[in-house]
């Protein structure tokens, strides 16, 4: 197999639109950056010979809306105290995040041609201190929301506008961690935070249900004093509504259920607890490219 | 070196000028934290107090009245209490975990690699009540392990002070300091070693007694039980220099590495494990530059029921305990 080489970088880079495009214009906007980031990261995963492939593409299209769209960071406020924060949880989606962040600036996108290699900055999981961007080195699970909570505190300590978004896969959910911050959060009344939950409903080799099952989500979550929004996940235009539009209820913080599909939108892996971490071979890869390149602006194929 | 200790002499004592450090007033170094603490707290806005329901065993009720915003009470959940840290430090706050050593290090340890030292939070982990502090309470409370685990991990500085004064003063360097620190605050009663003015240099051994004869390397509450066997061994005419180790990471090689070569061995004595804690710390440093004998004090097991000093006594930390290790060492 072709190492990762710097012609197989083709990520186009994206400016953010004006906030208030027409909101037409914004979901457009964010499907094709989504499309060129599955692109992209299934080349990453491909030619590095390694990544979590299933994981990355169910979570695609939520980091797309939020930094093609919701987030108040770009490369030049990265370092901005007020900046709003997103917290990758699932820390083993890293090809997701390098590849959305190159996507928007972050990262040049020549950098992704060292995703895996020796001394690379872009490890299998990302590090804050080499990565701009990154709000915090993750890959354990059940870490991202407790840091969520925190710098939700910090914000209504400052008195500040800004916003925390930490995305956790639904196996990720059984990590007991999750539990004790989600009542903190409510304890706190954070309501500028926002937990999105990457719902594909599988984990490494099973599903969540047959593993260590976590319906019904929406009520434990209710039951934990969080507001709860269920949506399609990999539908730009429902993740753009609700996702820049929280707090739902004052004084509680946000539940985002974003049903998805691991493997989305690639037909042979849609679904399949296989794609895990497999990694796709050459046929494979051309195959994905090519039902990638069919896809309407809208991001074509549904939940 | 000079002997450097400024002993706080009480004006009615009628006894000899020289009188043993054990004669001395002692102190429970938790509430030099939470005064420094309140105090830091006051001169900078960005500090604030994290704990797991830890107010009245961190001593923490007058913060809680001055501060009630600044206090992050998170209840009975350690990984969310060291997460919810790294959170406030992304959010620019300086976050003094205040909590049991035992349930802190042993609950959290992974939020503290990956959170804290791995992210390089500005974060200052402080281990209430450490080592055999909870004498009667048993081994599930006894936190002799922390040391241990945390000098395993990169990016950790680990700072186990021995009174108030250096408790303080080790409280004042952290918060001025960009980056993770682990202190131990202790709850045993200790008598003061240091001056009023003893600034805390991280990494830096001092020493607070020359000898050429034996070293006895020590911090923490068995500090001032290792400067009273020197007294003891002064008498039998066995010289023995005391260094005070506050930093067990990064350690002060150079000193250790002085004391195997001038002197005839080193004995360590602290109130943790005797696997990977300071006299682990030491043992590797002289093993692999001056080899020397070595006698590490420590607790070498899940101890039996008692109070800390008759634990600490037990597993040979008494001054005369240490005496004999250090008269044993060089025979």
């Amino acid at each position: 197999m072709t190492a990762l080489a710097p012609e197989h970088i083709t990520m186009p880079v994206f400016t953010r639109l004006h906030p208030h495009a027409h909101r037409d214009e914004q979901i457009a906007h964010i499907a094709e950056a989504a499309r060129q980031i599955r692109i992209q990261d299934l080349k990453l995963v491909h030619y590095a010979n390694a990544g979590h492939i299933g994981g990355d593409l169910s979570a695609i299209d939520i980091l797309a809306t939020l930094y093609g769209a919701v987030l108040n960071v770009t490369p030049e406020t990265v370092d901005d105290p007020d900046r709003d924060r997103f917290i990758l949880s699932k820390g083993h989606v890293a090809g997701a995040l390098y590849t959305t962040l190159a996507a928007f600036g972050f990262l040049p996108a020549q950098d992704l041609a060292t995703f895996l290699k020796p001394l690379s900055a872009l490890n299998g999981h990302p590090n804050r201190n080499k990565v701009r961007g990154v709000e915090a080195n993750t890959g354990p699970l059940g870490h991202g929301l407790p840091i969520a909570v925190g710098h939700a505190l910090s914000a209504k300590l400052d008195v500040s506008r800004r916003r925390t978004y930490v995305l956790v896969g639904d196996g990720e959910l059984q990590e007991g961690s999750n539990w004790e911050a989600l009542m903190a959060a409510s304890q706190y009344e954070l309501d500028r935070l926002t937990v999105i939950v990457d719902r594909n409903r599988l984990q490494q080799g099973a599903t969540v249900r047959e593993t260590n099952d976590l319906d019904p989500l929406d009520q434990k979550a209710t039951a934990f004093g969080f507001a709860v929004v269920e949506l399609n996940g990999h539908d730009h235009g429902e993740l753009l509504d609700v996702l820049s539009s929280v707090p739902f209820r004052p004084g509680k913080p946000t539940f985002v259920i974003a049903h998805t599909h691991k493997g989305h939108p690639i037909s042979f892996m849609s679904n399949n607890a296989a794609w895990h971490h497999k990694v796709p071979s050459a046929a494979e890869l051309e195959q994905a490219l090519d039902e990638l390149s069919s896809l309407d602006h809208r991001g074509g194929v549904t939940a | 070196m000079t002997d450097t200790i400024s002993t706080p002499q009480s004006t009615d004592t009628v006894s000899a000028p020289q009188s043993s450090i054990a004669d001395r007033p002692r102190y429970d170094c938790r509430n030099a934290y939470v005064e420094t603490l309140a105090q830091l707290a006051q001169e900078d806005h960005r500090i604030v107090g994290v704990v797991n329901d830890s107010v009245g065993s961190s001593k923490l009720d007058a913060f809680k009245k001055a501060f009630p915003d600044r206090l992050i009470n998170v209840g009975i959940a350690e990984q969310d209490m060291v997460g919810v840290a790294a959170g406030l430090a992304n959010g620019g706050r300086i976050a003094f975990v205040s909590a049991a050593s035992c349930f802190l290090t042993a609950r959290a340890l992974e939020q503290i690699k990956a959170d804290v030292a791995y992210s390089n939070r500005n974060v200052k982990l402080c281990g209430m009540s450490p080592g055999m502090a909870y004498g009667e309470l048993g081994p599930t409370h006894h936190s002799i392990e922390d040391i241990a685990w945390l000098r395993a991990i990169d990016n950790m500085i680990i700072v186990v002070p021995a009174d108030p004064i250096e408790t303080a003063a080790a409280m004042r360097w952290a918060a001025g300091t960009e980056g993770p620190a682990f202190i131990r605050v202790s709850r045993m009663n200790v008598p003061e070693l240091y001056p009023k003015d003893y600034t805390f240099v991280p990494g830096k051994a001092i020493v607070l007694r020359e000898g050429g004869d034996v070293t006895l390397i020590s911090n923490g509450t068995v500090l001032w039980r290792a400067l009273v066997a020197a007294e003891q061994l002064s008498e039998e005419g066995i010289s023995a220099r005391v260094l005070s180790m506050p930093t067990v990471k990064p350690l002060d090689t150079e000193a250790v590495i002085e004391a195997a070569r001038d002197t005839g061995g080193i004995v360590t004595a602290e109130e943790a494990t005797v696997s990977g804690a300071l006299g682990g710390a030491v043992a590797e440093t002289v093993v692999q530059t001056h080899p020397t004998k070595i006698k590490i004090l420590g607790v070498p097991e899940f101890a039996p029921t008692g109070s800390a000093g008759f634990l600490l006594d037990r597993y040979g930390m008494s001054p005369e305990g240490i005496t004999e290790a250090a008269r044993a060492l060089i025979k």
